[in-house]
């Protein structure tokens, strides 16, 4: 076992949220008083499962032997000499069963909610397919019954998602409200919820909505950021040290805030978010909420309170993504927090280089990205060049492509 | 006269007068301006003791298919927060009196400004505030700036409240309590859930406040029942349905009036 490097950091940055769910200014609960009720179950049930031994024992286990937990890291040696810089190395949550990061969460909260909870329904949200695919995986082997939201948009984008959902037994119900994407979706669902709140726990896929879900989603996902600290100290599998810089992509949040936490004590390590710049800032075609300080300000979506892309009466803006998993008009309140906090940056990519990330990535390491993943590669086009040969940068691969050969054909046409 | 006030009168005078408040929901800008108007007005000279008035969001997480296609509408015909607040002035000014309950969620109203919001909103008429995705927990703000203008803060409490949260919520209300009859989201239902009489019960022994009971409620039958046991009974959905296509105005007036004399005449209609 290496041992980690002790912290010179002033800042406990693990403190939040404090007890109402806070984060700062940001998070909390603003949902309709029906939901009240099982959110403070849900987080008294969570404090409990959190301290349980058997409980966490029986996720690890089902971590190790269901989803194939540690992840290797791979050091990307032909993508490290194309930059000319810093050695590249990536965390492969692709290699996760369903093939992203999303299982961490899903499976944890299903077996929260097998274990610890009298409810028997499991609804929930997805915009890429990923969270709803990795949800009907976990209630398919929990024996759980389960609805799947998506926005229509969302399911002709990411079709071979809707099979497997459904092939997984999950029921799959199209959105057609709004700009009929995870937004619309996260609707539907907590409508869902409202109305079978007694029977039904909502599984929430990203470091989103009203607390404790931001604190949970966090939880369940870090270990990609536990496994990857010990996976770069160790000389057997790693470069034997901390990285200088992590990258993750930013939808809502969950594999960035997944693999930045158990780094955050650790100051000289810079962790960079990569948010969807889609057809770039000006336009407002774009899922940017740190990046367009026209449409991105302080607000309340689904149940929390953080950066929103919205017009000036507070109405939602519609956002445009090339993945559907970034495509989201709000962000992780921890993010907004931490961001604050200098402990954090943020910056984008467009999908033109998520395009280019998509092709850099495949040809050069054999590996071909999901498109959210996609954008955080392609901010080592930028990153790469600043940083010098004797530095390390990780970036966290949150998934793998093949549910997005659909688009990337489109739009790359023939090779 | 505070809106407070106005809306406290308001269930006095029901409770003198031996029967529940008529308190009709309507979309605003749905179908459009003008109907908007023709509705309200025609709705107060039925029968109506109070307005919930509904400012559009486009997430509007806590509403049915039909509120979320009228305010989705009204958004579509450019209808902001302020034009709502035109619109109650604008009511004012045709002589309409009862009092306006704005209902909005909370991101128009934080965006606004809250403080802003609930002085430009009493200023142009409003009463009171009913903001269903703002727990009594991320209130302060909002609270504060209603105590100072002299708004009612009414808070929704809902079948899965516990008792200890009945407690809490109420304790935050001023005006009266949205009792939320179901536990689901808004729409008009064909028969009303049968604990409701024990859930108003269960609510009553923690405050003096009245209660409004609303969601599912769609017929004059259905409004006599409620009437029975809680001091407002609030149709939403189901008028906001009657009020689209042509003859809408004529169709929201029949509804009204059976949905007002189910309120104020509980016994004379339908089974007791």
């Amino acid at each position: 076992m290496t041992s980690l490097p002790v912290t010179q950091s002033k800042v406990n940055y693990t403190a939040w949220p404090d007890e109402a769910g806070h984060f700062g200014p940001y998070g909390g609960k603003f949902v309709p008083e029906t939901l009240m009720p099982a959110l403070d179950e849900l987080e008294e049930v969570y404090l409990k499962a959190k301290h349980d031994k058997e409980f966490q024992a029986e996720l690890d286990h089902l971590l190790r032997t269901f989803v194939g937990r540690p992840t290797p890291l791979t050091y990307a040696r032909r993508l490290t000499e194309y930059f000319g810089g810093p050695r590249i190395y990536i965390k492969r949550e692709d290699l996760a069963h369903t093939g992203a990061h999303k299982i961490n969460n899903a499976l944890g909260q299903a077996l929260l909610m097998k274990r610890k909870m009298q409810k028997t329904r499991i609804v929930a949200e997805t915009g890429a397919g990923q969270h709803g695919v990795a949800t009907a995986t976990a209630a398919a082997m929990l024996g759980i019954e389960c609805v799947v939201y998506m926005g229509t948009v969302d399911m002709a984008r990411q079709e071979p998602n809707v099979y497997r959902m459904r092939l997984l037994g999950a029921e799959v119900r199209g959105v057609d409200s709004g700009s009929k994407t995870l937004k619309d979706a996260i609707n539907e669902a907590i409508r869902d919820w409202v109305t079978n709140v007694r029977n039904t726990h909502y599984l929430l896929g990203s470091a989103l909505g009203p607390h404790p879900y931001p604190t949970i989603v966090r939880d369940f996902q870090s270990v990609i950021g536990r496994e990857a600290l010990r996976q770069m100290l160790d000389p057997e599998t790693g470069p034997g040290r901390l990285p200088d810089a992590i990258v993750a992509c930013v939808g809502g949040g969950s594999n960035a805030i997944g693999v930045f936490h158990p780094f955050l004590e650790y100051e000289h390590v810079r962790l960079i978010g990569v948010e969807a710049g889609g057809r770039g800032i000006e336009g407002g075609e774009h899922a940017a909420r740190f990046a367009d300080p026209k449409l991105g300000r302080l607000g309340v979506l689904q149940g929390t309170k953080s950066y929103v892309l919205q017009d000036e009466d507070g109405q939602i803006a519609l956002t445009h993504s090339i993945s559907a998993g970034l495509d989201y008009a709000s962000v992780g309140p921890e993010h907004a927090w931490l961001r604050d906090l200098g402990r954090t940056e943020y910056t984008y990519a467009t999908d033109d280089e998520a395009l280019e990330g998509v092709r850099l990535l495949s040809r050069l390491e054999g590996i071909i990205p999901a498109l959210e993943s996609a954008h955080a590669v392609a901010h080592l086009v930028k990153l790469a060049p600043q940083m010098s040969k004797d530095e390390i940068i990780l970036v966290n691969l949150s998934g793998r492509g093949d549910k997005d050969l659909g688009t990337i054909m489109k739009e790359l046409g023939a090779l | 006269m505070t809106g407070l006030e106005r809306i406290e009168a308001v269930f006095r005078r029901c409770r003198a007068e031996g029967r529940a408040a008529f308190m009709p929901y309507h979309a605003m800008g749905y179908p459009d301006r003008q109907k908007t108007l023709q509705i309200i007005r025609t709705l107060s000279e039925i029968g109506a003791d109070l307005f919930e008035i509904g400012i559009p969001h486009s997430d509007p997480l806590a509403d049915g298919p039909t509120i979320q296609t009228a305010t989705y509408t009204a958004l579509m015909q450019g209808t902001t927060v302020k034009d709502c607040l035109a619109m109650v002035r604008e009511l004012r000014a045709m002589g309409v009196a009862q009092p306006f309950c704005a209902m909005s969620y909370y991101n128009p109203i934080f965006a606004y400004g809250v403080e802003r919001f609930v002085e430009d909103a009493a200023a142009a008429g409003v009463d009171g505030l009913i903001v269903p995705d703002l727990p009594p927990e991320e209130a302060g703000e909002l609270e504060a700036a209603c105590r100072q203008a002299g708004l009612a803060t009414i808070y929704l409490l809902a079948p899965t409240s516990t008792e200890e949260r009945i407690r809490y919520v109420a304790s935050h209300c001023t005006g009266f309590i949205y009792l939320v009859s179901v536990t689901g989201i808004t729409g008009a239902r064909s028969e009303l859930p049968p604990d409701l009489a024990e859930f108003v019960a269960r609510v009553r022994r923690h405050t003096d406040l009245p209660l409004a009971v609303g969601f599912g409620i769609a017929n004059g039958a259905q409004a006599a029942a409620v009437a029975r046991i809680a001091e407002g009974v609030i149709v939403g959905s189901a008028l906001v349905k009657a009020a689209g296509g042509e003859d809408g105005l004529a169709r929201v007036a029949a509804l009204g009036r059976e949905l007002a004399h189910g309120a104020h005449h509980p016994r004379a209609n339908g089974a007791s």
